[in-house]
């Protein structure tokens, strides 16, 4: 299972936590104001590999914190 | 698929062509679906079906089997109405036996707020063509005698809406029977062959890269599942796609007496039984995105505990096997099928935890789309430029979904 170090509450399992989605991150290949904002509003990296999200500690310190996770894995890393 | 398995087929495997009228990736349920419709309704069999790994090993071979068209929205209760019908007709179409049982599903509501949203569910599946009533918890015990109506006194059942179209067949099946047919027409699928470029000819898709080398084609449909963020990048298409993992798990044998579905919004889960006699029951996908097919000891317990409350004599049995599958889940819980933006491409995805239901219905519409180069009006709703144009299609009319 996942662990998740939250900086007020130490390391919690995933089941008090909510996902808050991955960081957005619009490509600079995307030029137009308008695609832009497309982009950023509904599109997602998705990679399968190491990414950078917020979660929300619900059933702990109810404060949202930055994770680098593995979704190749399911782990988080350093 | 197993060697013995595989014998009992009339699979003939092909060796890739330099060309193609038609290439799809992914040999899952909808790609191979798409194949057979284009061959069997539009004459168009220059088509090869490319499969990274064996066919059907993605999700369709990893779905809890429930064939069901009480959503939650207009256009999605027509387009899984259209497949739940397909689907009956199935096994005399293909000549292929998929194990298709009608068996009904019962929708449970626990509270005031549940009762409304089925409520709900059961008006609109009726105005849009589907059959779904509501009923009381009396009526529900006796299509259920096993159900505790107390729900262990934590999940009273307060009514339920009833669907009496659900039904099951044998995942394995529908793929074997939609490659099989499709096959006998001429259509190439070719098994262990990924997808690891696309060919481009300015801003136009032109064919795949294979190992083995390019193939070209005139149309090329993505009906990956999972990877398909990764397929799209490679033609510099964004998805609004996130991948979860979904569970399931299955108990060893009980009495062949359990005849409906029975699923709730409010609990998150659904159980129905197997040929085998199995109990096959999922909830709803992890929260966290995540391409790893590993299943987890918290959902056996989240899962067990709810079903033993509503189900008491599954605590006598025991959880055989559990797996993993993952999901491309869309923003508005719809599935995403059409024109890309991308010349020469074209896209099914966003099947999340509704694709195998829809196989049928989905593979059709595909089918006519390419054949046509029209977008059917039964899937018009669920292009790409929805979120573009502001009319994403939210529908919470999936179990795994809230």
């Amino acid at each position: 299972m996942l662990w998740i170090l939250c900086p007020t509450c130490g390391e919690r399992p995933v089941s008090e936590f909510r996902f808050g989605g991955e960081i957005p991150h619009v490509p600079d290949s995307i030029t137009d104001p308008e695609a832009r904002n497309l982009d950023w509003v509904w599109m997602q990296n998705n990679v399968d590999g190491v990414t950078t999200e917020r979660w929300f500690h619900a059933a702990g310190c109810r404060r949202w914190l930055t994770l680098r996770r593995d979704t190749h894995t399911d782990r988080v890393v350093a | 698929m197993n060697e013995f398995v595989e014998t009992l087929l009339d699979l003939t495997w092909h060796e890739p062509k330099k060309s193609y009228d038609v290439v799809i990736i992914g040999a899952g349920g909808h790609g191979l679906a798409t194949a057979w419709n284009l061959a069997t309704r539009h004459g168009i069999t220059n088509v090869a079906v490319l499969e990274a790994s064996y066919i059907g090993s993605g999700n369709t071979g990893r779905n809890t089997t429930i064939i069901r068209a009480n959503y939650g929205i207009p256009e999605s209760v027509r387009f899984y109405q259209r497949s739940l019908e397909l689907y009956r007709s199935l096994e005399e179409e293909t000549g292929a036996s998929i194990v298709h049982s009608t068996k009904g599903l019962l929708w449970l509501a626990h509270t005031e707020s549940g009762m409304r949203a089925e409520r709900a569910r059961s008006l609109m599946n009726q105005a849009c063509g589907a059959n779904t009533v509501m009923i009381t918890p009396e009526e529900a015990q006796v299509l259920c005698p096993q159900l505790d109506l107390s729900g262990g006194g934590r999940y009273p059942v307060m009514g339920a809406s009833y669907h009496p179209g659900g039904a099951t067949a044998r995942h394995d099946r529908v793929v074997w029977a939609y490659a099989q047919g499709a096959m006998r027409l001429g259509v190439h699928i070719i098994p262990h062959t990924p997808v690891v470029g696309l060919v481009r000819s300015g801003s136009r898709v032109t064919g795949v890269v294979t190992p083995t080398g390019p193939i070209s084609a005139g149309v090329v449909l993505s009906a990956v599942g999972g990877r398909v963020t990764a397929v799209a990048a490679m033609a510099d298409l964004r998805l609004p796609i996130r991948t979860h993992p979904l569970q399931a798990l299955v108990t060893n044998a009980y009495a062949p007496d359990f005849g409906p579905i029975v699923a709730s919004s409010e609990l998150l889960c659904y159980v129905s039984q197997t040929g085998r006699g199995q109990m096959l029951m999922g909830a709803e996908f992890d929260s966290q995105p995540s391409y790893s097919q590993q299943s987890s000891y918290e959902f056996l317990q989240t899962v067990s505990t709810k079903m033993t409350h509503m189900l008491p004599f599954l605590r006598n049995l025991r959880i055989l096997r559990q797996w993993a599958g993952i999901c491309d889940i869309s923003p508005d819980y719809s599935p995403i099928m059409g024109f890309t933006g991308v010349d020469g491409l074209l896209i099914t995805t966003g099947w999340g935890t509704w694709g195998f239901k829809a196989i049928p219905a989905g593979g059709e519409a595909m089918a006519e789309l390419i054949a046509t180069g029209k977008v059917p009006a039964l899937i018009a709703a669920f292009g790409l430029s929805r979120f573009a144009s502001d009319h994403a299609m939210a529908d919470q009319g999936s179990a795994g979904t809230r």
